[in-house]
């Protein structure tokens, strides 16, 4: 199931959370939402799971519209809002069941959905708690399964993997890109490395504005016009600096941190200055001992498009 | 129809699952019990005939208390603690949650008043009663706590807050129960009559004596539609914030 994000636009009062945002995910895609605090993520999810009306624009899932087919859309989507907010007085199983009945799972699956829940999310050694008596992370587990009981066609995370211990988020990784082969996820998260890791795609927002939309490569391209490189040379000629300035497909070249004769070059646009710095070195009989294209992260992507 | 169900039982379940509810059962009780026995016209036992009259006399009053505090939590909690998100983003209408949780609080007066029954018994043992008026004085019961639960189930969907929404509860129902046969006392006498019809007071005496009319049915039953109607309305102003 597709989701169509058009024109969207909401204001609290004379604040405007998302404006005009429009974008697409298709089926069998994992999209990142990243973007600072307060520029509009969950506003935006809380939109598409129906929970708020938009102020103006549209969003719709395989031509189920929000504003016509409410019902069918929810039934098709499963949501874990931010803070995940349960029923503290339930023990999980009740609440599971309860979960499994409101989204409509026929009578006859609840209690095999209840229990594959379970065993997927990691919430056996503690089944028979109250929601209230849980640590943060395995509530944050209830959270997940709810959101998965009814195998829904379409999967809204906010931030999925707070508080959990590195070894679920791992598992829950995987569980999310397992799904995210057949179904449609999108997941916030302010886990930089772990939406590059998980994601197909990443939506970068900043106060209610899209900033950026593509694969973590697109976005890097993007950013950046040029490529970096790293390198270190082992000579006694103090020349160095200058002779690399020297090449033509070389625009910039800094010290770097690393030590001595270590080296930042910038590269001209379109120029890959690899080769030359290689017969370089060869020519003057300098040793070349490193030399690392750098990828700028996708943190500094997220800086430069974010801060200003 | 079904999701109504899972949701009126998921309450029921809540309200039996906390101690809280017991103590409100049993103050209930208690007073009601107490209220007729003892100081309910001073006589069940002088008065020389066997009714439920005065009960049903003090009963309008520990409902008047006791329902706001069975309903202040049904939505408030939920928009306080922040579940109504994972409800009302669930395959459910706006109309339906506040009917499953409208239904479970109402069982739960039934229940309250199921429990009164032995009193039933016990004045039916004293002296001949008549069957008839105790029928319509449940009846009435039964669509007074209906009117009260409709009451409060709206004064909670306005606020994330219990205490308030007992408050407006109790302010809401204050108008029917006296305001409105005080106005009729001091309005020109053409007004009187539309307000006084508006008394809750008036329809549910009539018909804890045993007289069951028509236009009392239509206005208590409206009264209850109207709380859900209005109770549904201020759920789905929710998403516009
Ligand atoms: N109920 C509300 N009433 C008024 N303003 C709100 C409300 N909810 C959110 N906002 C405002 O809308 C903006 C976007 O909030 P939103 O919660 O969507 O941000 P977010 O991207 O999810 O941030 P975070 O990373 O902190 O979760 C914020 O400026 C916030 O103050
Ligand atoms: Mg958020």
């Amino acid at each position: 199931m597709s989701i169509t994000v058009s024109n969207l636009t909401k204001t609290y009062g004379s604040q405007k959370a998302i404006d005009n945002i429009s974008f697409e995910v298709k089926t069998g895609e994992i999209l990142g939402f990243l973007g600072p605090n307060g520029a509009g993520k969950s506003t935006t999810m809380k939109i598409i799971t129906c929970f708020l009306k938009p102020t103006s624009g549209n969003v719709t899932l395989n031509g189920y519209s929000i504003h016509d087919h409410s019902r069918s859309i929810r039934r098709r989507i499963g949501y874990l809002p931010e803070n995940t907010p349960l029923y503290t007085d339930m023990p999980i199983v009740d609440y599971l069941t309860l979960s499994a009945e409101l989204q409509e799972v026929p009578r006859q699956q609840v209690r095999a959905r209840v229990r594959e829940m379970i065993d997927m999310c990691g919430l056996g050694p503690e089944r028979h708690k109250n929601i209230g008596e849980l640590s943060k992370g395995y509530r944050q587990r209830v959270g997940l399964a709810q959101a998965l009981i009814h195998d829904p066609e379409v999967l809204i995370l906010d931030e999925p993997t707070t508080g959990l211990d590195p070894n679920q988020i791992v598992e829950i990784r995987s569980l999310i890109k397992e799904i995210g082969q057949k179904k449609t996820v999108m997941l916030s998260s302010h886990i930089l490395k772990e939406v590059e890791a998980t994601c197909d795609r990443i939506l970068i927002i900043n106060r209610g504005e899209l900033v950026a939309d593509g694969s973590t490569e697109e976005l890097r391209r993007r950013a950046k016009g040029a490529d970096q490189l790293l390198i270190q040379i082992r000579t006694e000629d103090p020349g160095t600096k200058e002779a690399l300035l020297g090449l033509a497909s070389v625009a910039d070249v800094r010290p770097a941190e690393k030590g001595s004769n270590s080296w930042m070059v910038d590269a001209r646009p379109e120029h890959d200055p690899r080769e030359d710095i290689f017969k370089l070195c060869v020519k003057k009989g300098w040793i070349l001992t490193e030399m690392t294209p750098i990828e700028s992260s996708l943190e500094d992507i997220f800086r430069e498009l974010t801060e200003n | 129809m079904h999701q109504i169900w899972i949701l009126c039982r998921r309450e029921i379940n809540a309200f039996f699952d906390s101690l809280i509810a017991y103590i409100m059962l049993i103050v209930f009780l208690g007073l009601s019990g107490v209220f007729t026995w003892l100081f309910g016209g001073g006589d069940i036992f002088f008065v020389g005939q066997a009714s439920l009259g005065s009960f049903f006399g003090i009963a309008f009053w520990t409902l008047f208390f006791f329902i706001p505090a069975i309903t202040m939590r049904m939505v408030a909690e939920e928009e306080n603690t922040g579940t109504l998100e994972l409800l009302v983003t669930k395959p459910i209408s706006n109309f339906q949650i506040i009917a499953g949780k409208w239904l479970a609080a109402w069982l739960l007066v039934l229940i309250a008043l199921a429990f009164t029954f032995p009193y039933y018994l016990t004045v039916a043992n004293l002296g001949p009663i008549d069957h008839g008026a105790t029928f319509s004085g449940y009846l009435a019961l039964a669509l007074l706590s209906g009117v009260y639960t409709s009451i409060g189930m709206f004064a909670s969907s306005l606020t994330n807050n219990q205490i308030v929404a007992f408050i407006l509860s109790l302010f809401i129902a204050f108008f029917f129960q006296l305001l409105f046969g005080q106005l009729a006392t001091i309005l020109p006498a053409s007004l009187a009559g539309i307000v006084e019809f508006l008394s809750l007071n008036q329809h549910y005496h009539t018909m804890s004596r045993g007289v069951i009319d028509l236009s009392s049915l239509v206005y208590l039953l409206s009264l209850i539609f109207l709380g859900f109607l209005l109770a549904t309305a201020s759920l789905q102003r929710r998403a516009w914030r």
